[in-house]
């Protein structure tokens, strides 16, 4: 049989196998970036997702060791309109067929991506299958709807790292700023500029005890990206909360969320998502607007911040969305979208050089 | 920040004639830029010389000048309009050049103009390649190795520094003119003293050469608040080497990681806000060593540009219209995306299919050049397509060029013919090394050649990428050949190469069955493009564009409506011979069906157009002009009718065809059109009403033609049949002259015979445009060429009212038009050229549709021609229109050609039956004196009022120069002659100092010129002879830009402009104020 993708809703496209030949099953979601396809499939927060590429030739510069974003693949499958024959980069040291291969991820190449990612905005995200299997279309949706779906899941867990360990930077700053990084799906380009910037950073699993942190005497926290749903994450919110106003507190993506949550915010799920690198937010407190990489099914809502101390900082000039807050007294902030980038623009960086002065001098700027 | 209050009054210049390297992509971001003010309350003062422009039209401006583009013009419309800001942003390199010009001369501070959306400072920087390049270093960014200089030694100095090959480009010059690459002393000494002389400052640029780097593009905006956004990147198929506007041309960039990418994306930002764009539009062109990944920055506009026409299109973000409410006072996040209109413009771009532009060039009609590719541009227009992949698009944009290629194919021409298989071989290798206006089918006959991509990489240093690509597509074709020959075509294959992007026509080829054949098989398997819509978001969010292109996925995004509807077909690619005009009918057409409730669709694939603006028709598919492609549009749509009349040669070739398929062709019935077209019938058909016309005979041998020559007599012009543009159109004297042509152009025109005409020596030419409803015909305006027959009417001046003429003579031509609109029941727009000589009138040639001349008209008599032609094609009647044509105006309009003479090495500058220009301006003014002296102005050279005319002519032309010279002695010229003639003038008691002949030895004339001691030149062709002389003369005057006359009644024309001149001082006054009855 044809390799198939097949939506819960039974949307089915046949098309070429990508990758590794098999089946698997996660939620779809469609991102529209351009270039960086490396970087998502190694992104952490694609765990349980697979991603349909919307710009049409993907593969093009192939993949090189440098531009990872995690020890491997995370993403489940992927789906593009057409992948490369071939690649032409100085850097580049494999194929994306091959890479695939590599990490037994599937993928399926050769299908009208346009009217996937139509049909995602018009029904939203929802779970689907890639198959290579020779069982009938019915056989493999029953399947599909027996599968569970992403949502009320914890899956920070499958992610996160199993052990503490030190972000080896290069830098021998004496006396650097110590950060402890919750890691729920941590992104290297998020530890590489934060090192970069001089700090110390050490990496805890995501069920780390708010005091086993303290203990190590960190000068600020990091909540980091991650997969899926914060609403199951009680644990890791109840340790942050212990966290806010002893240690400033800085967040990124689910970490925002996660610091949402513990302020006692609400979250819900979008339709479709964000996920590119094209989507302008707003600072509210300058007025500039910042091309962001965003990467999220989640957010926090703007309305369960009302009654708490929390300024809003950052809108999403496409449908309004919460993109930024900060804690009026306690050092703490964090953004829905990626200042990191990798992939997009790097407009926010100035986040991390924030999260520094709030840790030098307990002030936002 | 909102909109700004304290400005009311803002002026726009347009960038002036269609040149090389600035063609109607400005009138596309000019109007945007026009309706996006105006739409906003503020009063547009628009001056712009060239009136084949939409913008230019009066109801898209308050003031619409129609003036020459040049500081003084300006001052005195400035004095005149009060205006409170000037945008020069829109109208390319010709309105930043005259902002500088009006910001040094004192003239915006005299009148409190303000500059908006670029400052002189930020003009300067980013237009001084010395101060760029010091400023790019300043900030950290790279830049090629290299300097500046303004000596030959200054320039042996960076020479011996860095080392050949180097790159030599003058500063502030247009297209890159005189820009080169050297790789030897002998080229490094021609191109330095070259560039010296080019540059307007004497300065030029030497610098490492980067031939064969990767060439990037990003098209950026950024507002006053420092908000940056990049609208498109474009990754550039011909590396460095080959000018920007010569290179085939991809979006979005393929070869970039997401790392490289967004570095360059940071430089970019760094770039605007180093060189201090305030608000706007601008383009920055980077290049990246293929080998390491080395990244510098080349250049930047800052302004509208090609690339962001281009962008705009490939994107459907309108650059232009934003950039002109960002110079008013918004910011990005103020403006609404118009396409998703519930996201703001503040994004950038996300795109999901692949875009490729190539250019098209015109080398035939300059033999002397050398087909090569350079860092000077040389293409007259593009085509661009939309495809999923490349391969679609870029077999899309192949066939959409109108060259003769149906895809990446090679058509069978056969060049082998007498070479051994590595002769052939190296002959297809060194082509390659150098691009060529051919260069895309000589890579196909590379890989037919065996040649691997490998190889082919590296001399042309094309991307691995790409060739790649095209080996896929090669190699696809192959096996498909064969499963063909075993099988027969398969459902499955026919469908894979239809996303591979292969026309019917290529696959026909392939299988060995006619374009119709393929059709019927796709119509049977039931395989049929689907349409995707140009959304700027990736289907991110829905979007309200009705702007597709065709592909072959599954799902298809347009879905017709039943309102009556009408399909106009454009005039694909630019070239000499069919532009900018046919274009502006279009839009009209639109525009015309859109007022009268029909809805609107547009076929075209020339992304500088204003007719490919999402927002101008109701409906826009950006296709090939093929009858395959448009016959799929139709089909859909289902249109209660097509119209073929306003898009030039193009749409019209198809009308046959389309009819064939039972598509309702809206207007004249192209049976009309070919009776008009065919000799034989037409000559019958003339003879029959009992018209004159020029005797003519058709051969298909050299022996008929020397029989038809002995038949009609000499002279006679003689051309191929069914031509644009006059293309290898020729006056021949006598037997000889007849035979060599004949071997030539049998070779240019295989299909169709060759076609003598008796010439009218001397006879005064007109060009008629009129409109017919069938029954009622009006005559719109009657022209008069002030050169003399023998010059095409697309490179001649021409004046409304025509100036010389008898009432009898004019009654006759309004007698003889109504007569043939009749005769060819002319519905919509009809054009017919004729010759009056000794009092008898002939018919020249009859158009049964728009013809270039109707923007000229329509600016010159104040009523839009085209829209009315619509109206009447969609059933209304003349009578029933709200505009009438004015009988007579009461001022002059005069329109005159320019030339892309120094884009050539060798230009031959003498006007000839075929037409070599690239655009027209015009002039409009009272009196002929003083609409003479704007139109030659416009042309961008100097009006001498007084000074040393040098004069030269034939034998023949001796008596009617003599009244010529005397009135330009008596107006207080010097004169200067060569021998014959200055002893001709001195007998006839004028006195002329003589001046050698290049063949007589130095000084001589070349050298005055040179030493600029000669301020205008009067030199009609003397004849084989003194060839030699002539192109040395008339290359020298175009460097030089000395005002350079080669018929006498031009010379006449502007004697009397150079009267009017010592007169009186020329007034200013624009379109409307001249259409007040």
């Amino acid at each position: 049989m044809a390799t198939r993708l097949i939506l819960k809703d039974g949307r089915t496209f046949y098309g070429e196998s990508l990758g590794y030949k098999g089946e698997v099953f996660a939620e779809i979601v469609f991102n529209t970036a351009m270039t960086g396809y490396q970087e998502i499939l190694t992104d952490p927060s694609y765990f349980g997702q697979m991603v349909v590429m919307t710009y049409s030739q993907i593969g093009n510069y192939g993949i090189n060791r440098a531009d990872v974003e995690s020890s491997k693949i995370f993403a489940s499958g992927f789906i593009l309109r057409e992948c490369s024959p071939v690649v032409s980069n100085w850097r580049a040291q494999d194929t994306l067929d091959n890479y695939l291969k590599q990490y037994k991820i599937s993928g399926i190449t050769e299908i009208d991506t346009r009217a996937l990612t139509r049909h995602i905005r018009d029904h939203g995200a929802q779970m689907a299958v890639i198959t290579s299997s020779d069982d009938s279309d019915e056989v493999v949706l029953s399947r599909l709807k027996a599968y569970p779906s992403i949502v009320g899941r914890n899956v920070v867990k499958d992610v996160s790292a199993t052990s503490a360990y030190e972000w080896k930077s290069g830098n021998d700053i004496k006396n650097a700023r110590r950060i402890a990084v919750y890691d729920f799906g941590v992104k290297y380009s998020i530890l590489k500029n934060l090192s970069s910037l001089g700090c110390d950073i050490r990496v805890f699993p995501a069920d780390t005890s708010a005091e086993d942190i303290t203990s190590w005497g960190p000068d600020g926290v990091f909540l980091s990206n991650g997969p899926g749903d914060p609403e199951p994450l009680e644990k890791l919110i109840e340790n942050v909360r212990i966290l806010l106003g002893r240690i400033p507190v800085f967040g990124i993506c689910l970490g925002h969320q996660i610091l949402g949550l513990a302020l006692g915010g609400k979250t819900s799920k979008l339709k479709y998502g964000h996920h590119g690198a094209n989507h302008p937010v707003k600072n509210l407190l300058t007025g500039s607007i910042e091309i962001t990489a965003q990467n999220h099914g989640f957010v926090v809502d703007t309305e369960s911040l009302k009654e708490s101390e929390v300024e809003i900082t950052h809108i999403n000039l496409n449908d309004g969305t919460l993109e930024g807050f900060r804690h009026k007294t306690i050092p703490a902030f964090s953004v829905q979208y990626h200042p990191e980038a990798s992939p997009g623009p790097h407009d926010s960086m100035y986040l991390f050089r924030q999260f520094i002065n709030l840790m030098e001098t307990n002030r936002y700027a | 920040m909102p909109k700004r209050k304290d400005i009311k009054r803002i002026l726009l210049v347009g960038s002036g004639p269609i040149v090389i390297g600035q063609a109607c992509e400005f009138d596309y971001s000019g109007t945007q830029a026009c309706r996006a003010l105006k739409e906003e309350g503020f009063i547009v003062i628009l001056v712009n010389s060239n009136p084949a422009t939409i913008m230019t039209d009066p109801e898209f401006s308050d003031k619409t000048y129609i003036e020459p583009l040049n500081p003084v013009t300006l001052k005195n419309i400035i004095e005149q309009e009060r205006p409170d800001a000037f945008l020069p942003t829109i109208g390319g390199q010709t309105s930043l050049n005259l902002a500088v010009d009006l910001a040094e001369l004192g003239v915006l501070e005299e009148y409190g103009v303000e500059l908006i959306g670029a400052s002189i400072d930020a003009i300067k920087t980013a237009e001084s390649r010395r101060l760029f390049r010091d400023a790019m270093l300043e900030v950290g960014l790279d830049v090629p190795c290299g300097d500046s200089a303004g000596s030959f030694e200054e320039a042996e100095k960076i020479k011996n520094k860095i080392g050949l090959p180097l790159i030599v480009r003058p500063f502030f010059t247009l297209g890159g003119i005189g820009g080169s690459t050297v790789y030897n002393n002998e080229e490094f000494t021609k191109a330095v003293k070259w560039g010296l002389e080019a540059s307007p400052t004497h300065e030029i640029l030497i610098e490492e050469s980067i031939i064969g780097w990767k060439e990037y593009e990003l098209e950026v905006m950024r507002d006053r608040d420092n908000n940056f956004v990049v609208i498109c990147s474009i990754e550039n198929f011909d590396p460095m080497g080959i000018h920007t506007g010569d290179s085939i041309t991809v979006a979005p960039s393929q070869t970039l990681t997401d790392r490289e990418y967004q570095l360059m994306r940071d430089q970019a930002k760094t770039v605007m806000s180093k060189i201090g764009v305030e608000t706007g539009g601008s383009n920055i062109q980077f290049a990246v060593n293929p080998d390491d990944g080395r990244m510098v920055v080349i250049e930047m506009n800052p302004r509208v540009s090609r690339s962001s026409a281009l962008a705009s299109k490939a994107t459907g973000f309108p650059i232009a219209r934003i950039a002109a409410k960002l110079a008013v006072g918004y910011t990005l996040d103020e403006i609404p995306n118009s396409i998703t209109r519930k996201t703001p413009a503040c994004f950038e771009p996300a795109i999901d299919y692949v875009v490729v532009k190539i250019p098209r060039w015109d080398f035939e009609k300059f033999p002397s050049t050398e087909n090569r590719l350079t860092t000077q541009m040389k293409s007259v227009g593009e085509a661009m397509g939309i495809g999923r992949t490349f391969k679609e698009a870029l077999n899309k944009t192949i066939r959409s060029l109108e060259n003769g290629w149906i895809g990446f194919y090679p058509n069978g021409t056969n060049e082998m013919k007498g070479m051994s298989e590595g002769q052939y071989r190296d002959k297809l290798l060194e082509s390659l090394a150098f691009g060529s206006s051919d260069r895309i089918i000589n890579l196909r006959k590379a890989l037919d050649a065996g040649i691997s991509i490998d190889e082919i990489a590296a001399v042309s240093k094309i991307d691995i990428w790409f060739l790649k690509q095209l080996e896929q597509v090669y190699k696809f074709e192959l096996e498909l050949t064969e499963r063909i020959n075993k099988d027969g075509l398969s459902a499955k294959d026919l469908k894979k190469a239809k996303q591979y992007g292969f026309s019917d026509l290529h696959l026909g080829k392939l299988v060995g069955c006619s374009e119709k054949e393929i059709r019927k098989q796709k119509l049977e398997q039931g395989i049929k493009p689907s349409y995707k819509v140009v959304d700027t978001c990736a289907a991110e969010f829905e979007s309200y564009t009705p702007y597709f292109y065709s592909t072959y996925d599954e799902e298809n995004e347009s879905t017709p409506n039943d309102k009556n509807k009408v399909i106009i077909l454009g005039g694909g690619p630019n070239r000499i011979g069919q532009g900018i005009e046919f274009d502006y009918c279009c839009v009209h057409g639109l525009l015309g069906l859109k007022e009268l409730g029909i809805e609107a669709v547009m076929i075209n694939c020339n992304p500088e157009t204003v007719s490919t603006d999402y927002d101008i028709a109701d409906k826009l598919y950006f296709e090939p002009l093929t009858f395959e492609d448009v016959m799929h549009v139709i089909e859909l749509e289902k249109p209660d009718g097509v119209i073929v009349q306003f898009g030039g040669q193009t749409p019209l070739k198809l009308s046959k065809q389309l009819e064939e398929a039972g598509v309702n062709i809206l207007g004249t019935s192209s049976e009309s059109i070919d009776l008009a077209e065919d000799r034989d019938r037409f000559g019958r058909l003339l003879d029959k009403l009992d018209i004159s016309h020029p005797q003519y005979g058709t051969a298909t041998s050299v022996d008929e033609a020397l029989d038809i020559g002995k038949n009609i007599g000499y002279p006679l012009m003689v051309r191929p049949s069914y031509v644009l543009g006059g293309r290898a159109m020729e006056i021949v004297y006598d037997d000889d002259s007849l035979k060599n042509y004949m071997k030539y152009a049998v070779d240019a025109s295989e299909e169709h015979p060759v076609l003598l005409d008796r010439f009218l020596e001397d006879a005064y030419e007109f060009d008629v445009d009129a409109i017919s409803d069938g029954e009622d015909i009006k005559i719109c305006g009657i022209m008069q060429h002030i050169e003399e027959a023998g010059v095409h009417s697309g490179d001649s001046m021409a004046v409304l009212p025509p100036y010389y003429i008898t009432r009898e003579q004019k009654e006759d031509i309004i007698e003889c038009t109504k007569l043939l609109a009749k005769q060819l029941k002319v519905i919509g727009l009809l054009n017919i050229q004729y010759a009056i000589m000794f009092d008898t009138l002939y018919v020249l040639e009859v158009n049964p549709r728009a013809s270039r001349t109707v923007p000229f008209v329509s600016k010159s008599i104040g009523v839009p021609l085209a829209k009315m032609a619509v109206k009447v094609m969609a059933g209304k009647k003349l009578e029933e229109l709200e505009r009438t044509i004015p009988q007579d105006v009461p001022y002059v309009s005069i329109k005159e050609s320019v030339f892309p003479f120094d884009r050539f090495d060798d230009p031959d500058v003498y006007l000839r039956p075929e037409m070599r220009s690239t655009g027209e301006v015009m002039g409009i003014a009272p009196s002929f004196g003083e609409a003479v002296v704007k139109s030659h102005q416009a042309t961008g050279i100097h009006f001498p009022e007084t000074g040393t005319v040098f004069i030269s002519v034939n034998e023949h032309d001796k008596p009617r120069m003599y009244p010529i010279a005397e009135g330009l002695y008596r107006s207080g010229f010097k004169l200067l002659a060569t021998t014959g003639t200055a002893v001709f003038l001195r007998d006839k008691g004028i006195p002329a100092e003589k001046v050698l002949k290049v063949s007589e030895g130095r000084p001589n004339v070349v050298d005055a010129i040179m030493n600029e001691e000669i301020d205008m030149i009067i030199n009609t062709p003397l004849g084989q002879r003194s060839r030699r002389d002539e192109a040395s003369i008339g290359r020298t005057a175009v460097k030089y830009k000395v005002p350079f006359f080669t018929t006498l009644s031009a010379a006449e024309a502007l004697l009397r402009g150079v009267r009017t001149l010592q007169k009186k001082k020329l007034s200013y006054k624009c379109l409307q104020d001249y259409y007040k009855k």
